[in-house]
C-alpha cells in the first residue's frame, strides 16, 4: 500500500508539471486553433533563464528565497517578451495562412529556440539551484518533499487563477469571444491582436512558472529538456480536450498517474513480458482508447467549423 | 517530428560542412607560393562521430576536443607519410547518440572518402556503422564504444582502445560481492551500452551470488525515475546498478535519496564524470562508479595531457577525450608505419599497433579488442572522483582474477560454477 501511494505521490507531482505546461498549449489552440510547438521551449527558456539570474544574485549573496524569487520574475518577464515575439514575428504574419504552414512555423520555432540556447548556455548540464529548503515528509511509509507540495499547491492555485481569469475578467470574456468566433468577435470591438498576443504572453508566463518547477524539482537543465516535456504536455492536453483548459488540468494530472503507475506495476501485471520501459504504452493506449471513444478528448467540446 | 528535426539537423551539417569547404579553398593558394619548392602535400581525412546535439552533447564536444588536439599536434609535428607531407583535417559529424542517424552519417563519411575514423561514442551507434565502414574498407577506431558487440562481427577495421563491457561487467560485479551485499536491482537505460554493461553485470553478480532482485529499465533521454525507483524501495534491494550515462544516473541518484532508499548506487564508464556529480550533488558521496584503464594522474603521459588539453579548450575532461586522442595518435602511427595513408594499405599496419598512448600501452587481439585492459573503479567524495583500485589488466592481473574467480565460484554451489566456467570459457576463446 505504501508502494502505491509512493507511486500516486510521484504522478500527482509529475501530472501537476504536465498540466501547467499543457495550459499553454491549450490556451493558444483555443483561441486561435494553432498548435504551438514551441511553447516547450518557451519552458526551457523559463528554466536557464532563472539558472542565470539566481546563480548570479545567489554568488553576490543575495539570500537565496529572494534570488529564487527575483529569478522566478525574471524568467516570467522573459518567456511572457518571447511569447509575445513568437506571436508577433512567427505566427501573426501567417493568421490566414492554411493551417500546415503555422504549425511547420511552430516546429521551426522549436528548432530555433533550441539552438539558440545552446548557443547561449552551452551543450551542458546545468545545475539548478536548490531554491527551497529541503525538507522530507513521511506519510504512511510515501516519501515525499516540500519541493513536491509546493509544486502541486502552486499549480492548483495558478490553476484557479487562471480560470477566473477566463471566466470572470473582461478579457476573459473577449478571449472566449474570440475563440467562438474572431470575425464577430473584433466587429463587437474586441481587438483580436490584443487578445491573442495576450494569451501568448499568459501561457508563457505559466510555461516560465512549470519551467522554474521543473527546475527545483530535478535539479538540472539542458537545452533539450523542453522537447520531450512539450510533446508530453501536448498530450495530456489532447487526452483532456485540446482547447478547454479544465481538460488540460486533468489530462495533465491523468497523464502523470498513468505514467507513474504504468512504469511501476506493468512488470508484474504482465509478469515480467513488459519491463518499465514499456511505461509509455500505458499512456498512449489510454490516450488512443479516449480519442476513439471522444474524438475531442475527455472535455473537449464539439467545435464544428471553428478550429 | 523526430524525423523532421533530423532532416533539419543534416541539412545545418551539410551546410557548416559546405562552409567548411569553401573555408578551406583559401589558405592554400596564400601557403602555395611561401613554399614554391616544397614537397607535394597529401590530406588526410579522417571521421569523427559522436553526439554533439541532444542530451549527451557534452560527452561528445568532449570526444572532438580529444580528437583536435591530438590533429594539431600531428599537423604541428609536420608528419611525411610515403614521401609526402600530410595534412591531417577532421570531418566532425554529429550522430545525434541515435543509430539511425549513426548510419546516415557513417555513410556521409564514406561518401567522403575518409581515410579512417574515430568513432563513434556510443556503442548503439557505433555497431551499425561499423558494417558500412567494413563494407568500405575504412579502418574504425573508437575510444569509448564498449559494447562487446562491437568488435565481435567479424569486421577486420573495427578496433578500440578501451577495455570492453565484458571485462568492465565483469569487475563491478566482484566489487559489487566485495562491497557486502546481497540483493541487487538493476536499472538500464535500453541502449546498446546501457543494456550490454547491464546484463555483464548481472552475469558476474549471478555467478558470485548476489541476487538480482529487480529489473527496471529508463530511457536515455529521461529524467524522472521515481516510478522505477519506488519499485526498487519495494524490493529492498542493498545497491542499486545503473547502466547507463551520466545525464540519467544524477538525477537519479538524486531521487533515491528523496525517495529516502538507503541502497548503494554503482555504475560504469557512462556515470564516471565529473558532470554525475554535478547533477546528483550530495547523493553521489560515498558511491562507486568504475572506468576503463588507469586513472589518467598514475599514468607517465596522464598529467601532461590533462595540462595540454585543459590550455587548449579551457575545459575540464568529461571522460573519453584522452582515450579518443589516443585513437587518432594509433591511426596516424599505423599510417606512418605502413607508409600509406591508403585505407587498404595500413588496415594491417592497425593490427600490428605496438604504441605507447596516454591511456595504455596500446596493443589490439584479432578482433580488434585492446589488449589486457584493465579497470579502475573510483569513489564519489567530496565532489571529486577518488581512485579505489585497478581490477584487471595484464597477464598476471588476469590469472589473479581467474583463480579468485575459481575460489569463489566452488563457494558459491554447482550453478555458479557452471556459470563461471562459462565464463571462463569465453575468456579463453576470446584470448
Amino acid at each position: 500500500m505504501d508502494i502505491f501511494l509512493q507511486q500516486i505521490i510521484n504522478g500527482l507531482v509529475q501530472g501537476s508539471i504536465y498540466a501547467l505546461v499543457a495550459l499553454g498549449y491549450t490556451m493558444v489552440y483555443g483561441i486561435m486553433g494553432l498548435i504551438n510547438f514551441a511553447h516547450g521551449e518557451v519552458v526551457m527558456i523559463g528554466t536557464l533563464v532563472t539558472i542565470t539570474v539566481a546563480g548570479l544574485l545567489i554568488k553576490v549573496g543575495m539570500p537565496v528565497a529572494l534570488a529564487g524569487l527575483a529569478g522566478l520574475i525574471a524568467a516570467i518577464l522573459c518567456c511572457m517578451a518571447l511569447g509575445w515575439g513568437l506571436e508577433r514575428i512567427a505566427y501573426r504574419p501567417l493568421r490566414n495562412a492554411p493551417r500546415l504552414t503555422p504549425l511547420i512555423t511552430a516546429i521551426g520555432m522549436s528548432i530555433v529556440l533550441q539552438n539558440l540556447a545552446m548557443i547561449i548556455w552551452g551543450r551542458n548540464y546545468l545545475t539548478f539551484p536548490p531554491l527551497l529548503p529541503k525538507m522530507d515528509f513521511e506519510f504512511a511509509g510515501a516519501n515525499f518533499t516540500l519541493v513536491q507540495v509546493v509544486i502541486v499547491l502552486v499549480s492548483a492555485a495558478t490553476m484557479g487563477g487562471l480560470l477566473f481569469l477566463v471566466y470572470r475578467t473582461k478579457l476573459g470574456m473577449a478571449m472566449r469571444a474570440t475563440s467562438q468566433n474572431p470575425a464577430v468577435a473584433s466587429l463587437m470591438g474586441v481587438n483580436i491582436n490584443r487578445v491573442i498576443a495576450a494569451a501568448f504572453v499568459i501561457g508563457s508566463a505559466l510555461g516560465a512558472l512549470a519551467g522554474v518547477m521543473v527546475g527545483t524539482y530535478y535539479e538540472i537543465a539542458h537545452y533539450q529538456m523542453g522537447f520531450m516535456l512539450g510533446l508530453k504536455a501536448f498530450t495530456a492536453a489532447v487526452l483532456g480536450g485540446i482547447g478547454n483548459l479544465a481538460g488540460a488540468m486533468l489530462g495533465g494530472v491523468l497523464l502523470g498517474l498513468i505514467e507513474a503507475l504504468g512504469a511501476g506495476y506493468i512488470g508484474d501485471l504482465t509478469g515480467g513480458f513488459l519491463g518499465s520501459h514499456y511505461q509509455d504504452i500505458f499512456a498512449f493506449v489510454v490516450l488512443i482508447v479516449v480519442l476513439m471513444f471522444k474524438p475531442s478528448g475527455l472535455f473537449g467540446e464539439k467545435t464544428g467549423d471553428r478550429a | 517530428m523526430q524525423a523532421k528535426l533530423s532532416v533539419v539537423a543534416l541539412s545545418v551539417a551539410a551546410a557548416f560542412a559546405l562552409a567548411a569547404c569553401g573555408q578551406k579553398e583559401e589558405p592554400k593558394p596564400v601557403a602555395a607560393p611561401a613554399a614554391p619548392i616544397s614537397k607535394p602535400e597529401v590530406v588526410v581525412k579522417l571521421g569523427h562521430v559522436a553526439p554533439m546535439t541532444g542530451p549527451q552533447a557534452h560527452l561528445g564536444k568532449d570526444n572532438e576536443n580529444g580528437a583536435r588536439l591530438a590533429i594539431d599536434e600531428l599537423n604541428a609535428q609536420g608528419m611525411e607519410i610515403g614521401g609526402a607531407k600530410v595534412k591531417f583535417e577532421l570531418l566532425a559529424e554529429d550522430d545525434q547518440a541515435d543509430p539511425k542517424q549513426g548510419s546516415i552519417v557513417a555513410q556521409k563519411l564514406v561518401d567522403a572518402k575518409v581515410n579512417g575514423v574515430i568513432g563513434h561514442l556510443n556503442s548503439g551507434t557505433t555497431i551499425p556503422a561499423s558494417k558500412l565502414y567494413s563494407d568500405a574498407g575504412i579502418p574504425q577506431i573508437s575510444g569509448s564504444a564498449t559494447n562487446p558487440k562491437y568488435t565481435q562481427q567479424g569486421f577486420k577495421t573495427a578496433f578500440r582502445v578501451m577495455a570492453n563491457d565484458v571485462q568492465q561487467g565483469k569487475a563491478l560485479g566482484e566489487f559489487a560481492v566485495k562491497q557486502g551485499v546481497k540483493t541487487v536491482a538493476i536499472v538500464d537505460d535500453r541502449t546498446a551500452y546501457g543494456q550490454g554493461l547491464a546484463d555483464e553485470f548481472k552475469k558476474a553478480a549471478e555467478a558470485a551470488g548476489l541476487k538480482v532482485v529487480a529489473n527496471e529499465y529508463t530511457n536515455d533521454k529521461a529524467t524522472d525515475f521515481k516510478a522505477i525507483l519506488t519499485k526498487i524501495k519495494s524490493t529492498k534491494a542493498e545497491l542499486v546498478f545503473f547502466g547507463g550515462m551520466d545525464a540519467q544516473g544524477g538525477p537519479m541518484a538524486k531521487q533515491m535519496k528523496e525517495l529516502g532508499i538507503k541502497a548503494k548506487f554503482l555504475g560504469g564508464d557512462g556515470v564516471c564524470t565529473p558532470e554525475f556529480m554535478k547533477l546528483g550533488g550530495e547523493a553521489t558521496e560515498g558511491n562507486y562508479c568504475s572506468l576503463p584503464g588507469m586513472p589518467l594522474e598514475k599514468l607517465a603521459k596522464g598529467p601532461e595531457f590533462k595540462d595540454k588539453f585543459t590550455k587548449k579548450f579551457n575545459a575540464e575532461i568529461q571522460l573519453y577525450a584522452p582515450y579518443v586522442y589516443d585513437a587518432v595518435m594509433v591511426m596516424a602511427d599505423s599510417m606512418k608505419r605502413a607508409d600509406s595513408v591508403d585505407p587498404a594499405k595500413y588496415l594491417p599496419a592497425v593490427g600490428q599497433t605496438n604504441y605507447d598512448g596516454v591511456t595504455a600501452m596500446i596493443q589490439f587481439d584479432e578482433f580488434g579488442d585492446l589488449k589486457g585492459g584493465a579497470i579502475s573503479v573510483y569513489q564519489y567524495k567530496g565532489g571529486k572522483l577518488e581512485y579505489v583500485e585497478t581490477l584487471g589488466g595484464g597477464a598476471v592481473a588476469a590469472v589473479k582474477e581467474a583463480v579468485a574467480e575459481v575460489k569463489e565460484a566452488a563457494a558459491a554451489g554447482a550453478e555458479a560454477v557452471k556459470g563461471a566456467a562459462e565464463a571462463t570459457k569465453a575468456a579463453v576463446e576470446k584470448k
